[in-house]
């Protein structure tokens, strides 16, 4: 019996700890002033947040269904992806210039992420002598 | 054991509250984003909260039924941001 009431306790501890995850992350996103800001909070923060109620779910069906260990695999989706889409959002602030831009290199040189592929290159040099 | 299942239950409550107020406030940044990446970064967010609701009203009614839904709801976010960035990124989404 009081394994039962101490899973209940530990359920009740990860949901409370995931609602506070949760609205930390979203009061960043509402509130931060700059694109690359804004970015941090859900990316990080919500991300805990929501696998803290999935390990609540885990424990709950656990202790008083037949055992749940497949939402460890939405958690490790969550936590798998959610690093590469804040890299693909921070790609397109840099894209469109809505953030501070890193300093200027050398001559001739350019940051990778501005780099065009080659195919592109292609179609712009078709461009220009067709023009 | 009552006193236990009765604060689970409360906890259960708050965070249904806290996660669909979560889900106004990014749906507010969607509406107000001053640029396209903020969009896409509130519309993530928002495709999260929706993963967790769909873990607490599991929760709630004690079955195991919306497991499948998360998970096919975290692969098409996950697709979909990547691309609203490519879109965004190369002008084309499969080239």
């Amino acid at each position: 019996m009081t394994y039962e009431i101490i899973a209940t306790y530990a359920v009740t501890f990860c949901l409370v700890v995931g609602a506070i995850f949760t609205l930390v992350g979203a009061i960043g996103l509402l509130k931060f002033n700059d694109s690359m800001t804004r970015l941090h909070a859900p990316t990080k923060v919500g991300t805990v947040g929501v696998g803290a109620l999935l390990l609540a779910s885990i424990i709950y069906n656990g202790v008083f269904g037949e055992g749940a260990i497949q939402e460890l695999l939405i958690m490790a989706f969550l936590f798998v992806t959610a690093p590469i889409s804040a890299n693909f959002i921070a790609k397109v602030n840099m894209h469109r210039r809505s953030c501070d831009m890193p300093p200027e290199l050398p001559e001739g040189e350019q940051w990778a992420t501005f780099d065009l592929p080659a195919h592109d290159n292609d179609i712009l040099a078709d461009q220009s002598t067709s023009r | 054991m009552t006193l236990a299942t009765d604060l689970m239950n409360y906890a259960l409550i708050v965070a249904f509250v806290v996660v669909g107020l979560c889900q106004l406030m990014a749906m507010v940044r969607v509406v107000i984003g001053p640029d396209t990446g903020d969009r896409i970064l509130a519309l993530d967010t928002m495709v999260v909260n929706a993963i967790g609701l769909i873990v607490l009203m599991g929760l709630a009614q004690g079955t195991r039924i919306y497991f499948e839904a998360s998970l096919i709801i975290a692969m098409l976010g996950f697709v979909s941001t990547v691309a609203y960035a490519r879109f965004i990124l190369r002008g084309d989404i499969i080239e």
